[in-house]
């Protein structure tokens, strides 16, 4: 994006005024969902138990803590995306803006409580 | 955007003769709005519930679980079987999406191919998940 003249910062963008990053993102955080998500899946089936213990021990690796951390960051991020598509398909004027706004929440406040809880585990292993 | 009801409304869902693409389509943002808010929601409470310890984390098991059996309760196997197919369906029908993406597969018969094969998948995949899950013995 230029920072010259008026064509050059609007060149691009489209009638959305922020191009196709929304939509790339999308793509990008699919694919990241899709190696992610099934690494979970696969290495959650892998365990032989799903007891707390074995749980904790599984989570302190910080193989599974950093990309447990990657999928909820993916992942919450996929879905603010998604679910901003839905809303802008069916809600209009203030509640609109109310549900954007309520997704942000959501999304932002979701992955934070998940990463601090992923890294609480992490670093302090198994608590009685 | 207020709508002026005096105004025709363009015909869409109603007039077209209903095929697989159209259900795939939509049990995509169907599935993708469970995930986000169901599947969010229960991620984030497990980890919660792990993270504050060997108590908190029976608790959660507690009420998933019955006292008896061990084996998960009605209600959190009728979700989590939910999710699961909800998980595989956005997931195949997701992958569709990339490769039509390219432009590839809107040809009548691939695309109704295409779309019923989504539903195959996520359907066996959730079977075959939850029959592992039942004889391992886990839950």
């Amino acid at each position: 994006m230029g920072t010259g003249t008026s064509i050059g910062r609007v060149r691009g963008l489209g009638s959305a005024h922020e191009g196709v990053k929304h939509w790339w993102h999308q793509r990008l955080t699919a694919g990241s969902n899709l190696l992610l998500v099934t690494w979970l899946v696969v290495s959650l089936f892998r365990l032989p138990l799903w007891d707390y213990r074995a749980l904790v021990v599984w989570l302190s690796s910080p193989w599974v803590s950093v990309a447990l951390i990657l999928a909820v960051v993916s992942a919450f991020y996929h879905l603010r995306l998604g679910l901003q598509v839905v809303v802008e398909d069916y809600q209009h004027d203030f509640t609109r803006v109310i549900a954007i706004v309520l997704l942000n929440f959501y999304a932002i406040g979701g992955a934070a409580l998940a990463i601090y809880a992923i890294l609480k585990v992490a670093f302090q292993g198994a608590v009685a | 955007m207020a709508r002026n009801p005096g105004r025709p409304l363009s015909p869409h869902l109603t007039v077209w003769k209903w095929g697989p693409h159209m259900l795939v389509s939509i049990l995509h943002r169907a599935t993708g709005t469970a995930l986000a808010l169901g599947g969010g929601v229960l991620l984030v409470w497990w980890l919660i519930a792990l993270s504050g310890g060997e108590a908190s984390y029976a608790r959660f098991v507690d009420l998933m679980t019955s006292d008896t059996t061990g084996k998960l309760n009605l209600i959190p196997a009728v979700i989590l079987i939910g999710l699961t197919w909800s998980f595989l369906q956005h997931l195949c029908s997701g992958m569709r999406h990339l490769l039509l993406d390219t432009g590839a597969g809107y040809e009548l018969k691939k695309n109704k191919v295409g779309s019923i094969s989504t539903l195959v998948v996520s359907i066996v995949l959730t079977l075959f998940i939850w029959i592992v899950i039942f004889f391992h013995g886990a839950l």
